[in-house]
């Protein structure tokens, strides 16, 4: 079980580098758009989708912006990892108390089977 | 799968809004009946949605060149059923709409259309699929966990090949395109998203598998890996 567990993890580190290496070496999304504008390389998908809604319906004019935008890309990455460090906070509280309620219930176990003898 | 904030027109935001809406509100009904029968369970809940928030923050690059996030409701979707990710995806899509400018308020109805009500129903639908021919465990999470993720990568194109059809080609012309740019980049962060939602399960097998049993999509088999 453990060793499949260190594979996963070992699969999705690979699955998630493989890109970084690829992509230059094979020059895939590098081509740009049809009207010349080069694209970014490891730009979001969701920007993506904006050039690509501006390509189709060139007269479309967005109808609402956002309420509230960062005001820097540092300021969103702050808030990204915020929202990484609750989720992930709060996983590994669960691992934690997890472990150590395993741990007490095994030593109580042993304690119980001393006292029988 | 952001649709960008005001990048649908007003009757298919409106739209995605009446169709999501009904949703919510069942979604909130559930979950809330679910806890008041079995409050041990709130725990299990707290990681599904932590699940969901890591995996929405993580932007992963693909091999199109471009970057990504997995959805993470895949876990709470085998675990509470496909109703109690309803407003964990609607948290995280305010959150990210309101105070980043990732999505919006125009076309939440639309986002929280894909991602939690579309993916979570497909999920949990394959798993049940699998568990009823008798498919491992680990299978049956995995290939739940990456098509459920997929396939809101999948809507997201549809709703935006349907809001803007290519003048030429129509429709599927507009959907390969769409399909290009979020599902195709979406298939190496699909797999991620199984095989770590995989890894959780097993976790949870070990230190949680009473709670686990009593759960009805867990129960029919008797849950353990």
């Amino acid at each position: 079980m453990k060793k499949q567990n260190w594979l996963i993890v070992a699969a999705v580190v690979f699955l998630s580098a493989l890109p970084l290496w690829l992509v230059p070496h094979l020059d895939i999304g590098t081509a740009g758009s049809p009207d010349g504008r080069p694209a970014k390389v490891f730009q979001g998908a969701d920007d993506r989708a904006r050039q690509a809604i501006g390509d189709l319906a060139p007269d479309y004019k967005p109808w609402f912006s956002p309420l509230l935008e960062p005001a820097s890309t540092e300021i969103a990455s702050l808030l990204f990892a915020l929202q990484a460090a609750i989720g992930a906070g709060f996983i590994g509280y669960w691992l934690g108390s997890a472990i150590t309620r395993e741990k007490l219930l095994r030593r109580g176990n042993q304690d119980a089977e001393a006292h029988v003898d | 799968m952001h649709i960008m904030e005001g990048f649908l027109p007003v009757e298919h935001a409106l739209g995605w809004s009446l169709a999501s809406a009904p949703f919510v509100a069942w979604g909130v009904h559930s979950m809330h009946r679910q806890l008041q029968t079995r409050p041990e369970q709130r725990m299990l809940l707290g990681i599904s949605a932590a699940f969901v928030f890591v995996l929405s923050a993580l932007k992963l690059p693909s091999v199109t060149g471009s970057c990504s996030h997995p959805t993470g409701v895949g876990l709470g979707a085998l675990l509470f059923g496909p109703l109690a990710m309803v407003p964990v995806g609607l948290v995280v899509l305010l959150f990210q709409a309101l105070l980043l400018a990732h999505g919006g308020v125009t076309t939440l109805g639309a986002n929280l259309f894909s991602l939690a009500i579309v993916g979570p129903f497909v999920a949990t639908a394959l798993f049940r699929l699998g568990r009823r021919f008798g498919l491992p465990l680990a299978g049956c999470v995995f290939t739940a966990a990456c098509l459920g993720d997929l396939s809101t990568y999948l809507t997201t194109s549809i709703q935006l090949a349907w809001a803007f059809p290519d003048p030429a080609g129509g429709f599927f012309a507009s959907l390969a395109k769409f399909g290009g740019i979020f599902a195709i980049t979406q298939i190496p962060l699909a797999i991620s998203e199984g095989l770590l939602t995989v890894l959780v399960v097993n976790a949870l097998a070990r230190f949680n598998a009473e709670e686990l049993k009593r759960l009805p999509l867990f129960a029919q088999q008797g849950g353990g890996a």
